[in-house]
């Protein structure tokens, strides 16, 4: 099996070749990674490149959209017919529950006008899809079919049905990534309904946990607290749930006390989710009462402009 | 001997198929298990056509699976372009292993380069769920010798079909 240098030639290997390119590449992706991890230098090649093979990511979604599509089209008539009745009970009562809410942001806007602060109430929402893309096993990372043509922008918040799922972390042309609250990397800065307590809900890497680590031992906290978004940081909007207190153990020596809570969205069952856009005038005015917030990523987005395509968008 | 004028595109598509299998989610816990596919089909091909697909195959797959996993730009190129050196520098020996012999060095290679992602990660600053990343490593093991074979049969038609033609 051992091949004489001249045979070696012959198939075409060089001798010196791959150690010389090997070191030439490493250093390569040495060179973008660190571009990559220290700021925004290659968004722009990543959004070129990613649309390039956005297809690839449609041929992998594909099959699962297909099967959604077969499921829905192969119901039985009763099945439907039932469905359609529970969806018409479920609207009742939702209608029913709104009605008390115009007077209530009425009233609520008016409190706040008399106390002279602002809130960001969310403008406009638009309906994403997730596509079935596991991007990262180890990371809660997941793809939406929005992209920049629909306006969306890093930064933006993501909810479903029950309370807050995640945010965008990156635009491509025609999707996006986001990241979900249950993420190692991710925070939610959240307050306690009952009492206003405010901290930080952490993701664990697990779908159903969060984790609240920076709460002192004495903390006035307990299990079946709500939380809710703070709206402190910027990023997302205030009083969306985001979980509850699951679990809280300030028996440890330790000088914090370890609590758990539930994420409220289904996060492992979810499909379809709302891309909440900020709204313009409300943006206007914190942005000038404030400070530019560089983390927030709601700086003049391309949202401003977008067009208003009606389609799955909705006011709330 | 006639890998050198067989076409590359079978090649160039086993790759982006592979990538695209990782992609592919998986129900349940089973989705931090997936087999590195991109890798394994790199370091078969690094192995059997080492003249023709070699550091920059692999450094280009790997530059498509950053795309397209989101991870850092030139992480999956820089593992998989180092484990496609290896393999290129010791193909000689690694063709006459016995299989079982093969699929071990190929498992090494797998965690070779599951190591490399990691210690980028670490440096980076976000490293996390230490062991569960050699996971897909030892599901590697488990079906290479099932992809060789799938494998080895493509390639023989390519090298085939090339010779009828010259």
């Amino acid at each position: 099996m051992a091949l004489k240098p001249a045979e070696h030639e012959q198939r075409g290997y060089r001798s010196g070749g791959p150690g010389l390119r090997l070191i030439l590449l490493v250093a390569f992706s040495i060179a973008l990674m660190v571009l990559d991890q220290r700021g925004q230098h290659l968004d722009q090649a990543r959004r070129t490149l990613s649309g390039a093979f956005y297809p690839l990511l449609y041929l992998v979604d594909a099959p699962f959209t297909l099967v959604d599509t077969l499921r829905e089209n192969l119901a039985l008539r009763s099945e439907l017919l039932a469905r359609n009745r529970e969806l018409d009970e479920t609207l009742l009562l939702t209608n029913a529950r709104l009605q008390r809410m115009a007077a209530l942001e009425a009233e609520n806007a008016r409190l706040r006008a008399l106390l002279d602060s602002t809130e960001n109430l969310p403008g406009r929402v638009l309906i994403a899809e997730i596509l079935s893309i596991d991007m990262d096993p180890l990371r809660h990372r997941i793809v939406l079919n929005r992209g920049l043509r629909d306006g969306v922008h890093a930064g933006q918040a993501l909810i479903d049905a029950e309370g807050i799922v995640g945010q965008v972390t990156r635009e491509h042309g025609r999707t996006a990534e986001a990241l979900l609250i249950t993420d190692p990397d991710h925070g939610v800065p959240v307050e306690v309904v009952r009492n206003g307590l405010r901290t930080v809900a952490m993701g664990t890497g697990d779908l159903e946990r969060l984790s609240l680590p920076f709460l002192p031992r004495n903390a006035d906290i307990r299990a079946g607290d709500l939380l809710v978004t703070s709206g402190l940081g910027g990023s997302f909007p205030a009083g969306y749930p985001v979980g509850t207190v699951r679990r809280v153990d300030d028996s440890a020596g330790a000088a914090f006390s370890e609590v758990d809570a539930e994420p409220a969205a289904r996060l492992n069952r979810i499909r379809e989710v709302l891309l909440v856009f900020p709204d313009e005038v409300e943006r206007g005015h914190s942005i000038q009462d404030s400070p530019p917030d560089p983390s927030a990523g709601d700086a003049p987005a391309p949202a401003d402009d977008a067009p208003e395509t009606g389609n799955g968008e909705a006011e709330t | 001997m006639s890998a050198r004028h067989a076409p590359l595109w079978p090649v160039w598509l086993m790759l982006l198929l592979a990538a695209m299998l990782e992609l592919l989610p998986l129900p349940g816990g089973l989705s931090r298990l997936g087999p590195p596919w991109t890798a394994m089909v790199v370091i078969y091909w690094a192995l059997m056509w080492p003249g023709r697909v070699a550091i920059g195959t692999a450094w280009l797959a790997g530059l498509l699976l950053d795309v397209l996993q989101g991870s850092l730009l030139g992480q999956h190129a820089l593992s998989l372009s180092v484990t496609s050196y290896l393999v290129l520098r010791f193909h000689l020996q690694m063709r006459i292993f016995p299989l079982w012999q093969l699929t071990m060095t190929v498992f090494c290679l797998l965690l070779l380069e599951a190591f490399l992602r990691l210690w980028i990660d670490g440096v980076a600053g976000d490293a996390r769920a230490g062991l569960m990343r050699f996971a897909p490593a030892v599901t590697g093991l488990m079906v290479w010798p099932l992809l060789m074979a799938l494998l080895d049969r493509s390639r023989e038609r390519l090298e085939r079909r090339e010779s009828r033609f010259t």
